[in-house]
């Protein structure tokens, strides 16, 4: 029997779960900023059905290859395939995001969340909206304006009002820097859920017990380039680069 | 809901815009426009007589009080229905260009020569005009000009040129043209100590004399008609022909002539009706 | 000088008669400004949020166009406005020249690019924060703007205030298309320039006391709106 609070992901008016496979394809993705090589070279298959961990010393790229993936940078070279697809407007509606720095609007957080709601238009937004505010213990806090929460609130509100635009793939940059240890089981928990609900999850952290539990497969990346990308058993075990070794040992710095 | 707050909001912001600027554009009061001079104006005398015309006729005079320079120029483009100005030959000029239909005099006063009671050029007690500017001229004593083509401005430099005086040659220096209404001008005078000339109408009804004083005053040459003019509608179509008429009509009839003729500040008549009688 | 005890206590005194001629000319100079603004701010408010959001070729000229035209002389603008609404020029059949709606319009010309430039220069920070959320959510540029417009409100207060300032304190154009003409046209500023060169200086400064307290108690009003909003962390 299918946990009946599974988040109903995703699921748009009239839309099953697409049938189609939504792969991540990159290839010989490079970005240049200011003169100076941030990413380089990277080629990386990445299934829709695991929920993915990068990891990799601060300064390393992660944040940027996120961001390249999401359709907010441009890359220098390269290209990346969603599904077989080039990013595009219709294809980003389907991504959401959680910043590192979450920027929320100078509104309540019921009103936060409501944005995402009319941008989503769909009658399962709203019903979706009492289940996020639940999960994430929102509801005390709906009228308070969202930008004198406290930071793992904040997290909170940020990942809820993600969840809301029910998309195929989330990326999340480290959304548990800082976080106390029941916000961020909250949220590990919803990330299961979305996961089980067929919501592909690509999480950027430090934290190396944080990627025990989540993840499926890991990325490394070591100064914009990628030097492993393993099962997460086989990489926490065995890692395979140097670099990998050394950061899990708290060696490289950078 | 953001889209319909927008939509909300927008049109909230031009319904109020309507209703702010409606009750401006269905003005549909009965009114005329008269293009006049700030010595009308200023002297109080407008103030005094229009709503003894309103009272009559039901219709509301709106005075634009500037230079007739100005005045003259508003009318030609056939914005206003009637001229109240005070510069002879150009009026004369409005009329033979097909600006105007007619013109007819109203009333007089005079012009006075005014400057600080210390007199350095000494033309106190002169009554002749030109005599006095030359004198101001050789001492090099400030002098103040409208320098605005009013008819107080024309008639200054008409006095100038026989007093043979090359103005132009002073300005900037004693001679200073503050390119404003005659009160400013006056003001200007004031602060600066200087001579200026005046209609005798705004400079009994000036507040801020100073050390200005009258002191010369009495000539011929000093002498200073009003006329009025209705704006030709041949030129004009929106020009408001009858109304306009009727106010002409009033202001050199028995009752307009009598209205200016008992105006008074401090006890001194400021206007000297002078309309020609028509015979019918 | 003398003039000067003579001006207060006859602000004080007209105020506190509350001259009827006097709320004649506050209430018109209200009225005009206050739809000036609200015009302004109908045209320039979106126009502002656009420059700040869109990028598109030549949007820097249209920026300093603007910065540039926040220091139109009033008389420049009073003459326009007189050549378009004279009977001789085009819009003359509008019959709006010498009525409180050719000032409105003047005005409106002056405060629109205040609000423009102003608009864009509050807006284009606050985007610098939101830009990547809404690129991120594929909000379309006109939500964004509104977004960028409701959250910014308490910071356009001041916005709309500057707008305020300049209309209520301008003479050289409502002089000119509103022709001063007593009950129809004149406001507290033409009234003022009257006044000065009637001579009657005292009259004169009392009114632009007058006009001076109506600011600040407008001035007042909104700043403690949005003292409160600050308070709740919007601003
Ligand atoms: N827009 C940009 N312009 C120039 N340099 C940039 C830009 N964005 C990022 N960088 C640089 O690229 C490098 C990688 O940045 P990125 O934010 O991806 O690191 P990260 O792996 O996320 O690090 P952290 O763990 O500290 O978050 C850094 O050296 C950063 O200074
Ligand atoms: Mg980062």
């Amino acid at each position: 029997m299918p946990d009946p609070r599974v988040l109903p992901f995703p699921t748009s008016p009239g839309e099953a779960r697409p049938a189609a496979r939504l792969p991540l394809t990159i290839r010989g993705l490079g970005f240049v900023a200011d003169g100076t090589r941030i990413l380089d070279g990277i080629d990386l298959d990445l299934a829709d059905n695991r929920l993915t961990v990068i990891m990799g010393p601060n300064g390393a790229g992660k944040s940027v290859l996120l961001k390249l993936l999401h359709g907010l940078l441009a890359p220098s070279a390269g290209r990346i395939l969603w599904g077989g697809r080039e990013l595009d407007r219709q294809t980003r509606q389907r991504q959401a995001m959680v910043f590192q720095k979450p920027v929320l609007f100078r509104r309540s957080v019921r009103a936060n969340l409501q944005f995402a709601v009319n941008l989503k238009k769909s009658p399962e937004a709203t019903e979706l909206l009492s289940i996020l505010m639940d999960d994430l213990h929102l509801n005390d806090l709906a009228d308070r304006p969202a930008r004198l929460l406290s930071g793992g609130e904040q997290q909170r509100l940020a990942l809820a009002r993600a969840l809301l635009l029910a998309p195929d793939i989330l990326f999340l940059d480290e959304p548990c820097a800082n976080l106390d240890p029941a916000s961020v089981l909250l949220i590990e928990e919803t990330l299961h859920k979305a996961r089980a609900g067929g919501t592909k999850v690509l999480l950027v952290t430090h934290d190396l017990h944080q990627a025990r539990r989540l993840a499926e497969d890991v990325v490394f990346l070591h100064r914009g380039r990628l030097t492993e990308h393993s099962d997460a058993d086989s990489y926490f075990d065995t890692p395979a680069s140097p670099e990998a070794r050394a950061y899990l040992a708290g060696q490289i710095l950078l | 809901m953001l889209t319909r707050f927008f939509s909300a909001s927008a049109a909230a912001v031009l319904a109020l815009g309507v209703v702010a600027t409606a009750p401006a554009l269905a003005d549909d009061d009965r009114f005329i426009i008269v293009q006049s001079t700030t010595s009308t104006q200023n002297s109080g005398l407008l103030d005094a007589i229009l709503p003894q015309f309103k009272e009559k006729s039901g219709i509301e005079v709106r005075v634009v009080a500037v230079g007739t320079g100005q005045a003259l120029k508003n009318a030609r483009n056939g914005d206003g229905d009637v001229l109240l100005v005070h510069a002879k030959p150009a009026e004369e000029k409005f009329v033979a260009d097909g600006f105007g239909v007619k013109r007819s005099d109203v009333m007089y006063n005079d012009f006075v020569i005014v400057g600080p009671k210390s007199d350095p050029a000494g033309i106190k007690g002169l009554s002749d005009a030109p005599l006095a500017l030359r004198k101001i001229a050789d001492s090099k004593a400030p002098f103040a000009s409208r320098g605005d083509d009013s008819g107080t401005h024309k008639k200054e430099r008409a006095l100038w040129k026989m007093a043979e005086v090359d103005i132009g040659e002073a300005s900037g220096s004693w001679y200073r043209e503050t390119g404003s209404g005659m009160g400013a001008t006056l003001n200007a005078a004031a602060g600066m100590g200087a001579y200026t000339m005046s209609d005798r109408a705004t400079w009994i009804a000036f507040k801020n004399k100073g050390e200005l004083a009258i002191l010369t005053e009495g000539d011929d040459q000093l002498f200073n008609q009003y006329g009025v003019i209705l704006v030709n509608p041949e030129k004009h179509a929106a020009v408001k022909k009858d109304d306009g008429q009727a106010f002409i009509d009033w202001l050199i009839g028995a009752e307009g002539q009598k209205a200016i003729a008992a105006y008074k500040v401090d006890g001194q008549q400021l206007f000297f009706p002078n309309a020609v009688k028509e015979t019918n | 000088m003398q003039d000067f005890a003579n001006s207060f206590s006859l602000a004080f005194e007209l105020l506190w008669r509350f001259d009827p001629a006097l709320g004649e000319i506050v209430f018109l100079s209200l009225r005009v400004t206050f739809a000036a603004v609200l015009i302004a701010c109908a045209i320039g408010l979106p126009i502002g949020a656009a420059l700040a959001i869109l990028r598109f070729p030549g949007r820097g000229l249209f920026v300093v166009l603007f910065n540039t035209l926040m220091g139109l002389p009033p008389v420049v603008v009073g003459l326009l406005v007189y050549m378009l609404l004279s009977n001789a020029g085009p819009l003359g059949v509008l019959r709006l020249l010498y009525t409180p709606g050719a000032m409105i319009i003047a005005q409106s010309v002056l405060v629109t690019p205040i609000i423009v430039a102003l608009t864009h220069q509050v807006l284009s920070d606050l985007n610098a924060e939101y830009a990547d959320t809404f690129r991120s959510m594929v909000v379309p540029w006109h939500k964004a703007a509104v977004t960028l417009l409701w959250d910014a409100r308490y910071a356009l207060l001041t916005v709309v205030l500057a707008g305020f300032g300049r209309a209520i304190a301008e003479v050289g154009a409502v002089i000119i298309v509103g022709g001063n003409i007593n009950h129809v046209t004149r406001v507290m500023t033409t009234a003022i320039a009257l006044e000065t060169s009637k001579g009657d200086l005292a009259l004169a400064l009392a009114l632009g006391l007058v006009l001076l307290m109506i600011a600040l108690a407008v001035n007042a009003a909104v700043m403690a709106v949005r003292a409160s909003a600050r308070r709740m962390a919007y601003a």
